[in-house]
């Protein structure tokens, strides 16, 4: 027969259809067949080999969220899959487009319990976006289509493929004449006008008015409108976690990060606002705190463009369900007149101005960050000396991972671009840093790479070092805030459990020595003085570094909500310890 | 918490159900009845879910979530025709015969199998006549009972009725196979 093609070379040439570019994972038996068929691919479809499947995932996460493209990982049946989990877990809570790919044993053995067979499809229901068993040749070039899109559309998330080895192996004329049927699945992405309306006149009246911009405004790549809006309004901008970078830091409107790390400013000013608009974030608690108390005395307009994130956890007086860019631009369309615009922009600014009494009066990045002590190595000296290094070169990236040292850099480092700060916001993923950094990195060729980790998290996932080296990923270089300790668990320890520090001090390795394993260069810094240097040091490399930076043990992140609390109950603590 | 009779229509593809049904197991909402079967249009099946919630919106909402998920609407204070079928075989020797076929034809009952010392009788109603007519047979010995569950359709020229373009042509996961909602 003429033209034949196996599932395998289906799903390649379906891939490529789909433009990616890239595809991270580990092969093994029921996913061979696909293996065998990418040789053919190999100039179009680059393959990563990870040292683990995790790696892979976040590997996928970190090309999706530094691109806003759809991020592609592999893995074998049974454990591959299952490694898988955490990723993909990873990527739905963050909203991320991700498709994973997994081979499944042959369906003539299916529900045996064969070799290396795990109902990944039931495991991953909850956790995906959808997903699907393939069973034959026939639906692997509608299913690949359909998850991409189905990842990439509305709000983005993660879609399994799993795909069993006879489909893989089978043989037919490819028919590419695929034509999406998707009635049940039609994102809304222009909000209703009578709601945008409604939201304008509310903001136009308020008096201390706020916005908060979530990851929804990077991913619809409203960066623009969202600027005009808050410009034209003079209304003041929150920005959470993953809204780091949606609004400038610099931006004189930008009053920073809200939640349980969140400056008391700005939590105060949520508290005191009376209307909030958020756009494309979720409430999330550990935005909120004890959601009854959140913004108690505001009117709250939701935008999100999944529909059952609007009054899952804060009332809202005006709902509305759209992409963040349509809906920022229908609602600058219907800005008042100009008397009006006035009096608005006059109401912001003296609000604005309390906002910053505010923060003068409680502790802030400079008070962190000016200290007068140099004896030490702490934290905070290390995020000063990157954000200054960093500003001045330009082209870079930040991927944190889980834990105190994720909550330093977003507090203390200056984000002034969208998706340059890349962190795991709602699963909390340890281990995340290094893998999606090398995500990143692919994606990103010309900027740097850098991977601020503890160092309990690097030691999860930190032999995708010999990926990093195999892939010669030069641009790639690894912070390890190094304290000793599950460091954020340990603070929880001392605050809240009388300092009973079970199973947080940590040990680890020469994390020099390691590097220097990898055949990375690896830095140790003790002292203060010589932060600047290892930096320097690190960008002029020509190759991946590590530095593994030696900090005070028990510092604390301050200020915090304390779990369970209204944001207007923050513990302030001392700018050090 | 209240109770809510919420109707949706879905695609029959594989894991739809299941799907469903974990997404509420997921919200710790209890599901109290189910019951799902074709509908009027061909790769659509409707699903009446009676369920235990204090914010039935963020039931429907969750549903939507889904993509086979086409259309769900919570009919609780819509005007509704609701029926349940249940089948019970009950202990019926010679001497209570009488009697049971007596109370079988005032609830409007059928009794479809008579055995040695049993009889099997098909009750359909509104639950909660369905629940009365088992109470009231329920002392003759109860062998087997089973009910259907739910089901629920809104009175009137108003219909619940899936988009036009939820057929099931072009779509390559719509196999007979997928048409049982495994
Ligand atoms: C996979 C995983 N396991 C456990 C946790 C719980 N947890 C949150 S923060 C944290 C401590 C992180 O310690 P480290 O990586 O050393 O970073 P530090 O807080 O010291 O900066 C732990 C254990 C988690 N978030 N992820």
């Amino acid at each position: 027969m003429p033209n034949q093609r196996t599932g395998a070379q289906i799903l390649c040439e379906a891939l490529i259809r789909e433009n990616v570019e890239v595809m991270f994972g580990i092969p093994g038996g029921a996913i061979m067949p696909f293996y065998y068929a990418m040789w053919e691919y190999r100039d179009q479809l680059r393959h990563v080999l990870c040292r683990h499947e995790q790696g892979a995932g976040h590997a996928a996460e970190g090309y999706a969220r530094s691109t806003g493209k759809v991020g592609v990982c592999i893995g074998t049946s049974g454990p591959g899959a299952t490694n898988l989990v955490t990723p993909i877990a990873d990527a739905m809570m963050d909203s991320t487009p991700l498709v994973a790919l997994t081979g499944q044993v042959s369906s003539l053995v299916l529900g045996k319990d064969a070799f290396q067979e795990t109902d990944i499809t039931g495991i991953t229901m909850p956790i995906t976006k959808h997903n699907y068993l393939v069973k034959r040749i026939e639906d692997i070039a509608y299913a690949v289509k359909e998850a991409f899109h189905i990842a990439a559309t509305g709000r983005p998330g993660p879609v399994l493929v799993d795909i069993t080895k006879d489909a893989l192996q089978a043989k037919m004329v490819p028919n590419w004449e695929i034509k999406l049927n998707l009635p049940g699945y039609k994102p809304n992405y222009n909000g209703n006008r009578k709601q945008i309306r409604e939201a304008m006149r509310l903001l136009t009246e308020a008096k201390k008015p706020l916005i908060m911009s979530g990851n929804g405004v990077t991913m619809a790549g409203a960066i623009g409108e969202l600027h005009e809006l808050a410009e034209r309004t003079g209304v003041p901008v929150v920005t959470t976690l993953h809204g780091i970078g949606s609004f400038p830091e610099n931006h004189p409107q930008n009053i920073g990060m809200p939640g349980m790390h969140g400056w008391v400013h700005v939590n105060r000013a949520i508290q005191e606002c009376d209307v909030l608009l958020n756009i494309g974030g979720r409430f999330d608690d550990r935005v909120t705190g004890k959601a009854s108390t959140f913004a108690p005395h505001a009117k709250v307009i939701h935008v999100d463009i999944d529909p059952s994130e609007i009054g899952k956890n804060v009332k809202v007086a005006v709902p509305i369900v759209g992409d963040a860019r349509n809906v920022l631009r229908a609602l600058i369309e219907e800005l008042p007149s100009r008397e009006a615009l006035a009096e608005l922009h006059g109401r912001a600014s003296d609000w604005l101005e309390h906002i910053r009494e505010m923060q003068d009066k409680h502790q802030h990045k400079q008070q962190y960050l000016n200290r007068p002590d140099t004896t030490n190595l702490m934290p905070h000296d290390v995020y000063a000396a990157l954000t200054r290094f960093l500003n001045a070169r330009g082209q870079y990236r930040v991927v944190t991972d889980v834990g105190q040292h994720q909550m330093w850099a977003a507090q203390l480092m200056d984000w002034l671009k969208p998706r340059t700060h890349i962190t795991s916001g709602g699963a909390g993923t340890m281990g995340f840093a290094v893998p999606a950094a090398m995500g990143v990195a692919i994606a990103n060729p010309t900027d740097t790479v850098w991977a601020i980790c503890g160092d309990g998290g690097f030691q999860m996932t930190n032999q995708e070092m010999q990926t990093i080296m195999q892939e010669g990923l030069k641009n790639v270089k690894v912070a390890v805030i190094n304290n000793g300790y599950l460091g954020m668990v340990r603070q929880w320890q001392e605050l809240f459990e009388g300092k009973r520090y079970s199973g947080t001090p940590l040990s680890g390795p020469n994390f020099r020595l390691l590097a220097e394993a990898y055949g990375w260069k690896g830095i140790t810094v003790e002292r203060v003085t010589d932060v600047e240097g290892a930096i320097e040091t690190a960008n002029a490399t020509d190759g991946p570094v590590l530095i593994d930076f030696r900090v005070e043990r028990e510092v604390n992140v301050w200020p915090m909500v304390p779990q369970g609390k209204s944001i207007g109950e923050m513990i302030t603590g001392t700018p050090q310890a | 918490m209240n109770k809510h009779t919420v109707v949706a229509l879905v695609q029959d593809r594989p894991g739809v159900l299941n799907r469903a049904v974990s997404l509420f197991r997921r919200r710790g909402f209890n599901i109290e009845s189910l019951a799902v079967g074709h509908s009027e249009t061909p790769g659509v099946s409707r699903m009446t879910l009676v369920v235990e919630a204090e914010d039935v919106e963020q039931v429907t909402k969750q549903l939507y979530r889904l993509i086979e998920v086409l259309k769900v609407s919570d009919v609780t204070s819509d005007p509704t025709v609701e029926r349940e079928m249940a089948l019970v075989k009950i202990h019926a020797p010679s001497g209570s015969r009488p009697e049971i076929v007596a109370l079988t034809g005032m609830f409007g009952a059928k009794i479809v199998d008579v055995g040695y010392n049993t009889m099997v009788i098909e009750m359909t109603g509104t639950p909660s006549k369905v629940e009365n007519f088992i109470e009231v047979v329920r002392p003759f010995g109860m062998k087997e009972m089973m009910r259907t569950g739910r089901i629920a359709m809104v009175r009137g020229a108003h219909t619940h009725q899936a988009p036009a373009d939820a057929t099931e042509s072009g779509n390559g996961h719509a196999t007979a196979e997928a048409a049982t909602l495994n």
